[in-house]
């Protein structure tokens, strides 16, 4: 382990009831990176933070949070949580919850700081159960970063946010990385991890799929997509090289192709007619779900 | 655990806890209203303005320990056994946990709402008693007296922890309920013991509340059963092995 590793997981299998949710999964997450754990529900995803975060021990295997046992309150004290569910309690103010955990710190920002980091200047004076949910999600981001963490957990942390506030999120995320913290990411959010992520991990039935740059998780699907308006059936093309796959849907015929130059010259030659013509390269959710096809 | 467990940082995030933890509940209604006015309700209902001319104020001191003890099961029973289920059950509990929280803060913070709780009621009772009920103490009393209420609550926060440990927070509420009300009434707490038939007479031993409902009504010279030695005891040793079992399983993994 090298000294610029904060958290690690290492050969880490749990088994919860008769599922094994974590089998031998290896993972260590940099300083200032930012590591986006993905895969469906029920991969795994929420057992890996748990045992990162102490929560759940590993049955075999070993997990480090800054060299230290994760139950261990030095190691804790450099991290900052965000749930999924957090259920705070609803008659205190938002300012007495910041006071609450600001006080489990040594070197806490203070409290003008975190209600500007989150955009919650307003908000101090009102009881929790009196906020919306974007704004209860906000409270709880600001709970994680009050005590300066070098690590943080974000949970699913966007779900209830509108599409502004989602944007101006990932701002602040992007501002704590480039001051040196580290991220652990679930999220059901793509676009989340395309924007966010230097890292990506993809978890399927307790094992650890594939891991990497976007960009390598993305190479990992060779498939492009043809999609155009044409009278042809799916049958006539299915019948071309190099074809993966096709589907008709309503006056669109959708091609999945390894090798999309000799279908499109193909195309032209059969159809004369062919219209609205898009070539899309797989994103990452086709990347995920090849991916886990593939281990299937 | 380590040498951080108790250092200055843990010291003061305590007190705040505590301070929050009241606030939270004080600011609850459907726990602050049946805690604080309950007790002192009854007490003058029963205590004072129905009891017999004759016998009024000797009635009066016996059962403003009674009802305090009634009153001081509330904050154990229902601050410890209600918050921790619906607390564990919102995932408050998993965050704490996540977060550095010093590892006493959670039941430090809950055990001295709870005596903070404890000692507010028997102000109130105190005050009843004495403006209403004719009661006479002299200071000793008042506060021997205060101090039993004010620890007597630790066995009801082990008890309230034990039920917060496994019931989740729908059923918490109703199992407290179950808990807290015949536990009072076989305990002599709302009459004596004497108008209850002989077989729930020779059953109250059984109950917590009953030994310090001795322990409080030998603080100020009234009639009781007992040894004060056996009621310290058996509450010493309820609180501590029921506290025992809920400490063990809250720590299970969920």
């Amino acid at each position: 382990m090298t000294a610029e590793t904060v958290a690690q997981l290492c050969a880490a299998s749990k088994r919860r009831g008769a599922v094994l949710a974590l089998d031998g999964v290896d993972l260590a997450i940099a300083r200032g990176e930012v590591y986006a754990l993905l895969g469906p529900n029920g991969a795994g995803k929420t057992t890996a933070i748990s045992l990162l975060l102490g929560l759940l021990r590993p049955d075999s295997g070993e997990v480090r949070l800054f060299g230290l046992p994760p139950e261990h309150l030095a190691a804790r004290r450099r991290i900052g949580v965000m749930l999924q569910s957090a259920g705070l309690p609803d008659t205190l103010r938002v300012g007495e919850l910041i006071a609450q955990v600001r006080s489990y710190y040594p070197q806490p920002r203070s409290l003008a700081d975190v209600a500007a980091l989150a955009g919650i200047e307003t908000l101090l004076n009102v009881r929790y159960a009196r906020l919306s949910g974007g704004q209860q999600r906000r409270v709880q981001f600001a709970l994680a970063v009050c005590g300066r963490p070098d690590l943080l957990f974000l949970d699913e942390p966007t779900v209830g946010m509108d599409t502004e506030s989602r944007v101006q999120f990932w701002k602040t995320i992007r501002e704590l990385v480039t001051g040196g913290c580290a991220v652990v990411l679930t999220t059901h959010y793509l676009e989340e991890a395309e924007a966010l992520a230097h890292r990506v991990g993809v978890l399927a039935q307790g094992r650890l799929l594939a891991e990497g740059s976007l960009d390598t998780i993305r190479a990992r699907v060779s498939q492009r997509q043809i999609r155009c308006i044409s009278t042809l059936t799916a049958e006539q093309v299915q019948a071309w090289p190099l074809v993966h796959s096709v589907q008709r849907e309503g006056d669109w015929l959708r091609i999945v192709t390894p090798q999309p130059e000799p279908v499109l010259r193909e195309l032209f030659a059969a159809d004369a007619q062919v219209r609205d013509l898009e070539v899309q390269r797989a994103g990452l959710a086709e990347a995920l779900q090849t991916i886990a096809r593939e281990a299937a | 655990m380590n040498a951080l467990m108790f250092d200055a940082i843990s010291r003061s995030s305590l007190a705040l806890e505590a301070r929050l933890e009241f606030l939270r509940l004080l600011r609850t209604p459907s726990f602050a209203i049946p805690a604080l006015v309950f007790p002192v309700m009854f007490y003058l209902l029963f205590g004072v303005l129905l009891a017999k001319p004759g016998a009024s104020v000797q009635v009066a001191h016996y059962l403003m320990a009674t009802y305090c003890v009634f009153g001081v099961m509330a904050p154990g029973l229902f601050g410890f056994g209600v918050s921790v289920a619906s607390e564990r059950d919102k995932g408050l509990l998993a965050l704490r946990r996540a977060l550095p929280m010093p590892p006493l803060n959670y039941v430090g913070g809950k055990l001295a709402m709870a005596m903070l709780f404890a000692v507010i009621i028997f102000a109130m009772l105190a005050l009843a008693g004495a403006l209403l009920g004719g009661v006479r103490l002299p200071p000793s009393q008042w506060l021997q007296l205060g101090l039993v209420m004010a620890f007597g609550v630790l066995p009801f926060c082990a008890l309230g922890l034990l039920v917060g440990s496994f019931a989740n927070g729908q059923a918490a509420p109703a199992i407290v309920n179950v808990i807290y009300l015949p536990m009072a009434l076989l305990s002599g707490l709302w009459f004596p013991l004497k108008l209850l038939p002989a077989a729930f007479q020779s059953l109250a031993p059984v109950w917590p509340a009953w030994h310090l409902a001795q322990l409080g009504l030998m603080s100020i010279d009234q009639p009781s059963s007992g040894t004060l030695f056996g009621h310290l005891a058996y509450l010493a040793v309820f609180t501590g092995l029921i506290g025992y079992f809920a400490a063990k399983r809250l720590q299970r993994e969920p």
